[in-house]
């Protein structure tokens, strides 16, 4: 039972992995012992965004979040994996919203990655951006099962945060630290010929 | 003269510079696979001092590097202390250590500990790595952190490193459970499966 909800999740992903906005479908199981909730990703077109005005945040799994780690145009990419309940990650976020801003006409492009456990989501994930008002696009990774997909971020990453991936189409860096605003700008530069 | 003063200094720079990225970039992994890992005497919580060379009925020892206020260790607390007690018995204990600064991380103070020990019904010691000398050398990364070791004739040789099982959101949705799957080996004389494995944590405050 388990296992078909996830391969119809997967199914789903896959085909719906190029539109944009993703929403959370809850759907009731009903176990031998007790009812869980099993989440289900599902995608809606994406006028329907304009009918939900609050502040939403696109939740993936690892499958679906992959092509952002391998976009091909012209662009710089910095993708930083954070949580809100990470000191070290909230210290530096400052530091990639001042690269998002300033590097803008140099086609950078920040993408904040959550961990946020998905309970946490509308609790704290999203007060935290209303709060903050983050201007770089943030999207939630969910997908508990950690030890497949660290290694195609990074074969270096031992899955500690904050880690912090900047590539282009012709050549990428992966960062277990924490950064000064310095360190990062000069991370940076070196992709800007 | 003054020319190779300046290739010197040039290339001491050059040197200092890469050696102070790549100390970021994890240029001492700690232990691998294989390894023997060292002994160590530190704090427990009830304030006596844990060796691991105290477990003489010891066939080996589940490390594992955890804390009070990292979400994912809070997450595995109580599979933890269910580790400590399928496999203390069986020869395994669990010897939990807590990498943190707690100057840092006041959450993660010896009182802290104690109490969230006491809260939980912890039956494993919670020792404090004060100075936060031990993490280093087994290049643990993050919380929670396991290694696991068995004793052999050479010292306490690394049989495994890495995650407690494949899902930390939801225990009844764990499909591999790399812990228990590795001392069950090591119980039975077998190869370990996987004997690496990653998971995201909390970096280690310092």
């Amino acid at each position: 039972m388990l296992n078909t909800l996830v391969l119809v999740m997967v199914m789903y992903n896959f085909i719906f992995m190029n539109l944009r906005v993703l929403f959370i479908v809850f759907v009731l199981v009903v176990s031998c012992k007790q009812e869980d909730k099993i989440k289900a990703v599902s995608s809606n077109i994406e006028k329907e965004q304009v009918v939900e005005p609050k502040l939403n945040v696109e939740e993936y799994n690892f499958t679906a979040f992959e092509k952002f780690l391998n976009r091909e145009d012209d662009k710089i990419y910095v993708i930083n994996f954070w949580a809100t309940w990470c000191a070290p990650c909230i210290k530096e976020l400052p530091h990639f919203e001042k690269i998002n801003e300033t590097y803008k006409n140099k086609s950078v492009e920040v993408l904040l990655v959550s961990l946020d456990f998905p309970k946490q989501y509308e609790k704290k994930l999203i007060p935290f951006i209303e709060k903050h008002q983050l201007k770089s696009k943030v999207v939630a990774l969910n997908d508990p099962d950690s030890n497949a997909w660290i290694p195609k971020v990074s074969e270096e990453w031992s899955g500690a945060l904050p880690a912090t991936v900047i590539y282009n189409k012709d050549k990428r860096a992966f960062y277990e630290q924490s950064f000064s605003y310095e360190e990062l700008k000069a991370e940076v530069d070196k992709f800007i010929k | 003269m003054k020319k190779s003063i300046k290739i010197v200094s040039a290339l001491a720079i050059v040197l200092l510079v890469s050696a102070f990225t790549l100390n970021k970039n994890n240029i001492n992994p700690g232990y691998q696979v294989g390894d023997i890992a060292t002994d160590f005497s530190l704090k427990n919580i009830n304030g006596k001092m844990v060796s691991l060379a105290d477990f003489n009925e010891a066939k080996g020892y589940i490390v594992v590097f955890t804390c009070n206020t990292c979400p994912y260790a809070v997450a595995y607390e109580d599979r933890v202390e269910a580790l400590n007690k399928k496999y203390a018995d069986k020869g395994y204990p669990v010897i939990a250590i807590m990498p943190n600064n707690p100057e840092v991380q006041p959450g993660d103070r010896l009182e802290a500990m104690q109490a969230r020990a006491k809260a939980k019904g912890f039956t494993f010691p919670y020792l404090m790595d004060s100075g936060q000398k031990i993490y280093p050398q087994y290049g643990a990364t993050k919380t929670p952190h396991v290694y696991i070791l068995q004793k052999t004739k050479k010292g306490n040789e690394v049989k495994y490193i890495g995650a407690i099982d494949d899902n930390y959101q939801d225990e009844t949705a764990v499909n591999k459970k790399y812990v228990e799957n590795a001392v069950d080996a090591l119980l039975s004389g077998k190869e370990i499966k996987e004997k690496q494995t990653r998971a995201i944590g909390c970096s280690i405050k310092v």
